[in-house]
């Protein structure tokens, strides 16, 4: 089957689809985008974890077809979405009700393409930044979902407490850091975000 | 965007060299960051599971459903008919003679051969144009299995009638072992445990059990294999060891060694589970028979079965102590269960049984250890290697004595804490600070976290919050039956590999002037599996020969081994080797130097010569030259081989030998919830203090021991890979039903750390991956029993465990 949909703000097609497929098997191998990845396949460890339509997702436990004309937010388009949240939303916090981003939102902006290999990126989202300098990465092979989940967190509530932190955030596994390094990446991200609101 | 924008030749993934600057000097004792860290938060870090090839297939290895069976004959007929299918492959088409591999002993089969020793070991191989075809094509193939008894613990390993798991042993350790069903058994005896014991006014004992824990690092094992033009392949493979890969695999290709060229791909964890070889053979026979691309990935419910496990283990132990609370001996004996196959299990015992009596001084000592031959699971490496085990089951002991003897256990540790000097069973010195009594003082003076902290003030009064509770968002509880319990356990590690082994590693260093800046690029095989060995291969560096400008070459079989990410040997040995290399670039420098401007300025010939701040400098601060005049466009390349001090192997008969290299040492003290009525245990801290020499990365040094510590919790209250003891089979390979701990399972883990030096490493330095896994698991354990007043001689501990029911 053919299926069409939108990532990171850009129409994607992919032919010859088995309707067995998943979301996250059609992004990774037929649409070049591997940076949702496949720890368990089974909707247990949140390491696919993606924006459908806003809401976060198992990638692995929606098949491709499900995702017929609606739109993906992946790991790889998180520093654009981010900028384009902040332009959209300038601080405003949730008191505002303007939490989030409307799908209308979300259907204006486009991610930049990268290279793909290239160290020399690009600036990164709040969360994205904080999870390197405080040194949330290790393996990084949860850290696509983990970031994803952070930053819809962030995006809802943005001065989460620590057992926020640590709900939001129960759906991905980590086997590397033991959290808390993680933690400090959010609740940095949270400060850093609070800090340019002011 | 293209969906494909990838070049046909070079498969999409392949590593490219990394480089970091950096603003400050970002040399060693910084807490510098990952050089991939920007790759891998933006998604585009390169990991073996996302390889891609133009017009690759997909393999797909059919495993064996039963646990010990002869196979009677396998029909490939209908699987090779179906549509999208390029390759059937069974025992009969492997190409070279040797068909075995292994990490020491070579008894693996890469394909099984008339004969499956456990549940899920690898029969067939198919080769698909796309995963699903290639999964339904192994489900065609039939297989005729007639069972076999299953041997599943010692007795029935041992019984007079045990069938032999490995027919015609030839290995070395076959002359040593009171049965063929045993790989390996190592007593260790010093001075005399019974005469000791008469002399003991308490003596405790207890048997223990500590189930089977699962790696489960999150990047399944995957790779792709393609092949080349010279009739060899080219495979990009996650792993720990990439030489030692290369070792097996090449013979059962029947390829020289320089036909199998090796790329370390992205590795998404290890923890042990990556020393033996998964899907590499199979993805390279696919590849070779085929004559394409040959991608392997397995899922979750498959990577349970493909690669070893964490050794489970019985141990009886018996400690004995004078009134005043001295150790008087130890007994012991170990029992581990290799499972089907040899992989680590001999240097698993050496460990086990060589750092049995964990940190402590026990002048007498009656060791025994052995791992056995079985249908269970193959189990090897996993993070702590055998002294976790021991850990779990001294650990235990220690309150059992303390209490015997009505003193309090942390008290009891710190009087028998061995220190520098003292003498191992096995004979061998400890001869580097050994801080044991002031980590357990370090942990015990911490401040208590907050009584019924799951109590939040708000301006009605206080509510509950459940999030911090027993049993969490089921809302099982709002404090009714829940008791606090507060327990302390130390262990002794060693770092890297022992008994005899040639430990070494390579390092390639090249220095040279790109853009009239100095630059340093550094090349070593070792696999960087998330532990952040090449953000301090870039301190390094820059330490050593004065550069900002570092860049890291893809690990790879183009230089020499870097021997394995285990045994938190890395920081250590090619930490040393990079070291070594950079001195060594540093002498060509400075001779350069000298050649070029020696007649300019005496000190060239006189002074200390220093690079710094790329110049040149003199230990007094005077800037000689920079490095851009030095080199001009002249790189200077080095690369060297280096070695810690060698290790002796233990006496087969009395353990007695200079076996170990280094020594690591963590204490915890866990703070636990437990409702009572259910059985649920909530850790709400756990504190650890570690002695790590010298933090190269503090920020990564701080991410080891939580990393480690949360590993210990998860096998203390969740985590054990079930075995049906009928079957053999294996009962929960997936992660609905195999638990890990998630941020919700994970307490607050304040760590403090301890910087002394030890003279004989790099920088003073010690491994300090493993440490903090040992004392974690009985830290919890010893609090739950503190809740709880029950005795608990099993890991990881279950609700029904605590409920009795």
């Amino acid at each position: 089957m053919r299926v069409n949909f939108t990532v990171n703000g850009r129409k994607q097609e992919a032919d010859d689809v088995w309707e067995g497929e998943s979301l996250l098997y059609v992004l990774r191998e037929r649409m070049g985008l591997p940076g949702s990845k496949n720890a368990c396949e089974q909707g247990e460890c949140g390491s696919c974890t993606v924006r459908l339509d806003g809401v976060p997702v198992c990638s692995c436990l929606v098949a491709a077809g499900q995702a017929e004309g609606r739109e993906v937010v992946t790991v790889e388009g998180l520093a654009d979405y981010a900028r384009h949240r902040d332009d959209a939303h300038p601080g405003t916090g949730c008191a505002a009700g303007t939490c989030g981003t409307s799908l209308d939102a979300a259907q204006r902006w486009q991610a930049r393409p990268t290279d793909g290999q290239s160290a020399e990126a690009a600036e990164l989202s709040p969360v994205q930044q904080a999870f390197i300098d405080a040194g949330a990465v290790q393996c990084g092979f949860c850290t696509p979902g983990l970031l994803v989940a952070a930053d819809e967190l962030l995006e809802t509530r943005p001065s989460p407490s620590d057992q926020d932190i640590r709900e939001a955030l129960s759906g991905n596994l980590c086997r590397c850091t033991g959290y808390e390094k993680i933690l400090d990446a959010v609740r940095l991200a949270a400060a850093r975000q609070e800090e340019a609101v002011r | 965007m293209a969906l494909h924008p990838r070049a046909a030749s070079v498969p999409a993934g392949t590593p490219t060299k990394i480089t970091q600057g950096s603003e400050t000097r970002g040399g060693i004792g910084e807490s510098t960051l990952r050089p991939d860290g920007t790759l891998k938060v933006t998604g585009e870090f390169a990991y073996s599971s996302d390889m891609w090839h133009e017009d690759m297939l997909w393999g797909h290895t059919l495993r064996s459903t039963v646990a010990h069976a002869e196979i009677r004959s396998i029909d490939i007929g209908e699987a090779v008919a179906t549509p999208g299918v390029y390759a059937v492959l069974t025992y009969d088409d492997l190409p070279a003679a040797m068909k075995n591999y292994g990490l020491e002993i070579q008894d693996t089969p890469v394909l099984a051969h008339g004969k499956v020793r456990h549940h899920g070991e690898p029969v067939a191989l198919v080769a698909a144009d796309h995963p699903e075809t290639a999964r339904r094509a192994a489900a065609k193939i039939r297989i005729d299995y007639a069972e076999l008894p299953v041997i599943t613990d010692e007795a029935s390993a041992t019984a007079p009638d045990a069938i032999l798991i490995h027919e015609g042993r030839d290995d070395h350790h076959i002359g040593h072992v009171p049965h063929p069903n045993i790989v390996h058994r190592q007593p260790i005896v010093r001075g005399d445990a019974d005469a000791a014991a008469a002399r003991a006014d308490v003596i405790v004992t207890g048997d223990y059990v500590f189930g089977m824990q699962d790696q489960a690092f999150l990047g399944p094992e995957s790779g792709l294999a393609v092949p080349s033009e010279d009739g060899g392949v080219e495979l990009y493979v996650a792993t720990q060891w990439l030489h030692s890969d290369l070792r097996q695999i090449a013979p059962v290709l029947g390829l020289p060694e320089d036909k199998v060229r090796m790329t370390l791909s992205g590795v998404g964890g290890a923890f042990g589970g990556r020393e033996d070889l998964s899907m590499q053979i199979h993805a390279c026979l696919l590849a070779l028979r085929t004559g394409k691309p040959v991608k392997m990935v397995y899922n979750r419910f498959e990577s349970f079965f493909g690669h070893v496990h964490r050794h489970p283990a019985k141990l009886h132990y018996e400690h004995g102590a004078t009134r005043d609370g001295k150790l008087t001996h130890m007994k012991c004996r170990i029992v581990l269960d290799g499972g089907a196959y040899a992989s680590a299990s001999p240097a698993v015992v050496g460990n086990a049984s060589s750092l049995a009596v964990g940190p402590y001084v026990v002048e007498d000592v009656d060791i025994e250890a052995i791992a056995l031959y079985s249908n269970n699971p193959p189990c090897g490496a996993m993070r702590g290697f055998g002294a976790v085990q021991a850990c779990f089951a001294y650990e235990a002991q220690m309150d059992k004595l303390a209490a015997a003897l009505d003193m309090d256990p942390v008290e009891l540790r710190q009087l028998n804490a061995m220190e520098q000097g003292t003498l191992l069973p096995t004979g061998q010195p400890v001869d580097s600070p050994a801080p044991v009594a002031e980590l357990l003082r370090r942990v015990k003076a911490r401040p208590m976290p907050p009584e019924q902290q799951w109590l939040s003030a708000d301006a009605g009064g206080s509510s509950v919050d459940v999030r911090a509770l027993p049993g969490g968002l089921s809302n099982t509880t709002h404090g009714e039956g829940v008791v606090r319990g507060v327990g302390y356990a130390v262990g002794l590690k060693n770092v890297g590999f022992s008994e005899g082994f040639d430990d070494y590693s390579t390092a390639r260093v090249r220095m040279e002037v790109i853009n009239g800046e100095p630059v340093a690029t550094v090349h070593t095989a070792m696999a960087e599996v998330g532990q952040g060995g090449v953000t301090v291969h870039a301190q390094i560096a820059r330490t050593e020969l004065g550069v900002n400008q570092v860049t890291i070459h893809p690990a790879d079989t183009q230089v020499g081994s870097a021997g394995s990410t285990s045994a938190s040997r890395q920081t250590y040995v090619t930490g040393g080797a990079v070291k070594n290399s950079c001195e060594a670039v540093r002498e060509q420098v400075l001779e350069t130097g000298r050649r070029k401007f020696g007649t300019y300025h005496p000190a060239w010939a006189t002074a200390e010569l220093l690079l710094e701040g790329g110049k040149v400098v003199t230990d007094g601060g005077e800037v000689l030259a920079s490095l851009a005049d030095v080199l001009e466009d002249e790189a200077v390349d080095v690369e060297l081989e280096w070695r810690h001090r060698p290790t002796e192997p233990f006496d087969l008969r009395t353990g007695q030998g200079n076996g170990h290299v280094q020594y690591s040492f963590a204490a915890h003290r866990a703070v636990v919830e437990v409702d009572t009525e259910l059985g649920l245990v909530k850790v709400i801290e756990l504190a650890c203090a570690q002695d790590v020499g010298k933090a190269l990365n503090p920020l990564s040094v701080v991410g080891q021991i939580q990393g480690g510590t949360t590993q210990g919790l998860g096998v203390a209250v969740m985590e054990e890979i079930i075995v049906d003891p009928k079957t053999a089979k294996v009962r929960n390979p997936s992660f609905t039903d195999y638990l890990i701990p998630t941020i919700l399972d994970t307490p607050t883990i304040p760590v403090d750390v301890l910087e002394l030096a030890d003279d004989h490493a790099p920088y003073g330095l010690r491994g300090i991956g493993e440490a903090p896994t040992l004392s974690s698991t009985p830290a919890v354990l010893a609090a739950i029993r503190n809740a709880t007043g029950l005795e608990l001689n099993r890991t990881p501990v279950r609700p029904e465990h605590i409920t009795g029911t």
